[in-house]
């Protein structure tokens, strides 16, 4: 048995965190989030040299042509850092939704650009404050055109590409839109992270082309993005529990260490429980992407509740842990609990993911 | 990445179950399992299929082949133990004697006393039990007062053992006492193995919630023990029982009874409400937790196996096994009855029956989460040993045995 990554992943991923500590990417979120900028452009480009925007994308499109186990093992260490860059959009959604649906010239006039970084894409879905789905997507596409509004589309500000899921008249599809077509209004939206810009945009009969899909595909890209997502969360859940720690080592109250009361020791047995779970589930995940497994939708969503309940239990629990000093600006602890909360909405509800969890398994029992 | 053997894990695992396969029955489903009508008859069965596999060579997989083992590597044993789960073949009885028993006498025992004793634990013609919890000593087990005193080279032995699985059938134990109570809590143990026929060895069960008996207390009333069955040295027992315990955290692992399947199964079949129960919402929220819960286990198990099979330590990923099996045990347990409304109080005994399963998994998990290291000890352990944070402060520290504070006036 062979379930785990390979050295040469590992090494990666190695290499991903060294670059991203020396780059003090945690600093660059919160200024970031503390700044007008909406998104850290310089640590962008240093990424792109990196080549880890190219990563997944085939050779012949420009990309690096290496499996999605290295994209996993990067996406752990961009959540553990807290990277503030428009990569999540651009690459787990953006490139492949491209990757997977676009036709050959669709392929050949986006996915070089985005791997070489010159394009940045965003994936338009949400509308209202309701989960989207087939029947209640009002963005309409028709005649070579979309219309409609959506709303909190990460990186909406920054991306020159767009994925948008339009109604058609016979069901919902993906399209891909140029950003510098006629028709588009972007408005930056405040959130609760704002170390990740997000957006509304409004497209007004905006040119489109669509991308070879129907429902059950917006829903496959969303199973394969999980997986990814998935390794954010992780990685961020590992990040809280190691910074909860090393706080309560050094932190002395009534004449100890408080890693040395039970209370506080429980607490970070229960991340590590949380963190051991969801790392197992994600690699059953990145398995099942890497190797596109039918198993895909259960292992997606099983790593998508895994690692979001993780990265919840872990925030939360890093803030508890540093008591007063968690609750203050200066102190790290919010950003995460930030990010905890944008990784969770980001792609659909706790509540949605159990449900598809439990109806892929419904589905894999009737066959 | 992917869950496939290299080509001599390949070869072993079809040897292993080419001789399971002319030696035993394949298990009909799943969930299929051996069952023996009684104690005594079980007992019987373990031992008749124990001796075949000692001489298949297949008993005790790791132990040197001097004492009647294999010295298989340990992912052989993790590929046996997959292999063997196929077919309904005996079990119980002696994981006490070969798991821990057996590695504390190949640690500490003379070589006679090695020659002597395990080869027949091999075979499984002697069956051994392990003496350390006592009444006022569980989690905290370094606090046992059973009392040892040497004259000459006899040691005198009074007090009380509990816990104790299998001491009425048991031939020989393990035992820790306390040779010194003027010495601190950790420094005045002494460790031996006795036989159990000694006479003022006398063995009560303990009935459980379950209103089975599993275990025992164990008195010794004068027991006398000779010098030469004490392992290790006079005040060593903390250190020789810690060899043991580490070998009980890893043999108690997964909790057994119903799980996601049986629970999803049921609810895909029971009414609730006019409606199936798969279709609300509450439920299927907590069968999504509870795969969710199995999946990291079961992968987390794949992690461990991978790194055997690469010849490395496993991580300390299955610190967690028993924590998470444990509860998830006792929630589905709940639910399996729950879905009864009302009815899920009567009480059956049919055997094999679904109630009956989620009964049983009701009382049991309730053991689980104690047996082995209770979830709060198995937490301080993740937090001590695995994340390295500081022991609590103890009260007994550096006390002598006799002047720790009981509770008792």
């Amino acid at each position: 048995m062979n379930f785990e990554f390979s050295a040469d992943q590992m090494q990666l991923k190695d290499i991903a965190r060294k670059f991203l500590e020396k780059e003090e990417s945690v600093k660059r979120a919160r200024n970031v989030l503390e700044g007008e900028a909406s998104y850290d452009e310089d640590l962008w480009s240093q990424i792109i040299e990196m080549g880890f925007t190219a990563t997944a994308i085939p050779e012949e499109y420009g990309g690096l042509g290496l499996g999605y186990l290295e994209l996993c093992v990067i996406a752990e260490e961009l959540g553990r850092s807290l990277a503030p860059t428009p990569f999540s959009s651009s690459v787990y959604l953006a490139s492949e939704a491209i990757i997977n649906f676009g036709d050959e010239s669709q392929k050949e006039s986006f996915l070089p650009g985005l791997a070489s970084g010159e394009k940045i894409g965003a994936f338009a879905h949400s509308e209202t404050n309701t989960s989207p789905t087939e029947a209640n997507i009002s963005c309409s596409f028709s005649g070579g055109t979309l219309s409609g509004t959506k709303i909190a589309v990460a990186d909406g500000d920054v991306a020159n590409t767009f994925i948008v899921t339009a109604n058609n008249g016979s069901g919902v599809s993906l399209y891909l839109v140029d950003g510098t077509a006629d028709g588009i209004q972007i408005e930056p939206q405040t959130t609760l992270d704002p170390s990740r810009s997000h957006a509304s945009i409004t497209f007004s009969n905006t040119p489109a082309t669509e991308l070879k899909s129907e429902w059950s595909d917006v829903l496959s890209l969303l199973d394969r993005a999980a997986v990814l997502f998935s390794f954010e969360q992780l990685g961020g859940a590992e990040a809280c529990m190691d910074m909860a720690k090393e706080y309560a080592m050094g932190r002395y109250a009534f004449g100890r260490s408080i890693a040395s009361f039970q209370a506080i020791k429980h607490k970070l047995a229960d991340m590590f429980i949380a963190v051991e779970l969801a790392r197992s589930n994600c690699y059953y995940g990145a398995w099942a992407l890497s190797t596109d497994a039918p198993e895909l939708p259960t292992a997606a969503a099983t790593c998508r509740v895994s690692a979001s309940q993780a990265f919840h239990e872990c925030s939360k629990e890093n803030i508890q842990t540093h008591g007063g000093m968690g609750f203050t600006w200066e102190f790290d602890c919010h950003l995460y609990y930030r990010r905890c909360r944008q990784l969770a909405a980001n792609i659909g509800s706790q509540s949605i993911w159990k449900d598809k969890l439990i109806g892929s398994l419904e589905r894999a029992n009737q066959i | 990445m992917d869950f496939n053997d290299t080509p001599e894990e390949a070869k072993f695992r079809k040897e292993a179950y080419e001789w399971l396969a002319s030696n035993a029955e394949l298990k009909e489903g799943p969930k299929d399992s051996w069952r023996a009508s009684s104690e005594e008859e079980g007992l019987n069965q373990v031992k008749v299929w124990q001796k075949k596999l000692h001489e298949g060579g297949w008993a005790c997989l790791h132990w040197p082949k001097t004492y009647g083992g294999r010295e298989s590597t340990p992912i052989e044993r993790v590929i046996w133990g997959q292999e063997v789960s196929k077919f309904k073949v005996p079990g119980g009885y002696l994981e006490i004697g070969q798991g821990m028993a057996g590695p504390v006498m190949m640690m500490y025992a003379t070589e006679e006393q090695k020659e002597r004793y395990l080869p027949p634990l091999a075979t499984g013609e002697e069956i051994w039990c392990q003496l350390f919890s006592e009444p006022a000593a569980g989690s905290d087990v370094a606090g046992i007062k059973t009392k040892a005193e040497l004259d000459g080279d006899t040691w005198t032995i009074n007090g009380q053992k509990v816990w104790t699985s299998g001491a009425h059938f048991s031939d020989y134990g393990i035992l820790v006492t306390r040779s010194d109570p003027s010495a601190p809590k950790h420094k005045g143990l002494t460790f031996f193995f006795v036989d159990m026929k000694s006479p003022g060895i006398e063995v009560k069960p303990i009935k459980q919630i379950s209103g089975g008996a599993n275990f025992n207390e164990v008195y010794f009333t004068d027991v006398k023990i000779p010098d030469s069955q004490r392992l290790g040295a006079v005040g060593d027992g903390w250190k020789v029982s810690l060899t043991t315990l580490m070998n009980e955290r890893l043999a108690v692992g997964d909790a057994s009874g119903p799980d996601f399947e049986e629970a999803f199964s049921l609810a895909r079949g029971q009414d609730l409400n006019g409606k199936l129960a798969i279709e609300n919402d509450s439920v299927r929220e907590k069968l999504a937790d509870w795969y969710c819960q199995q999946s990291g286990l079961k992968y987390a198990k794949y992690r461990n196996i991978s790194a055997l099979s690469r010849g490395e330590t496993p991580g300390p990923q299955s610190s967690i096994t028993k924590i998470v099996s444990g509860n998830k045990l006792q929630e589905i347990a709940n639910f399996g009855l729950d879905m009864l409304d009302s009815a899920g109080i009567l009480r059956t005994d049919e055997e094999g029956a679904e109630q009956s399963m989620y009964q049983y998994g009701f009382y049991g998990a309730a053991g689980i989460r104690i047996a082995g290291g209770t979830d709060e000890i198995l937490k301080n352990i993740i937090s001590e040993q695995v994340l390295g944070m500081p022991q609590d402060m103890r009260a007994d520290k550096g006390l002598p045995f006799n002047e720790i504070p009981t509770g008792n006036k």
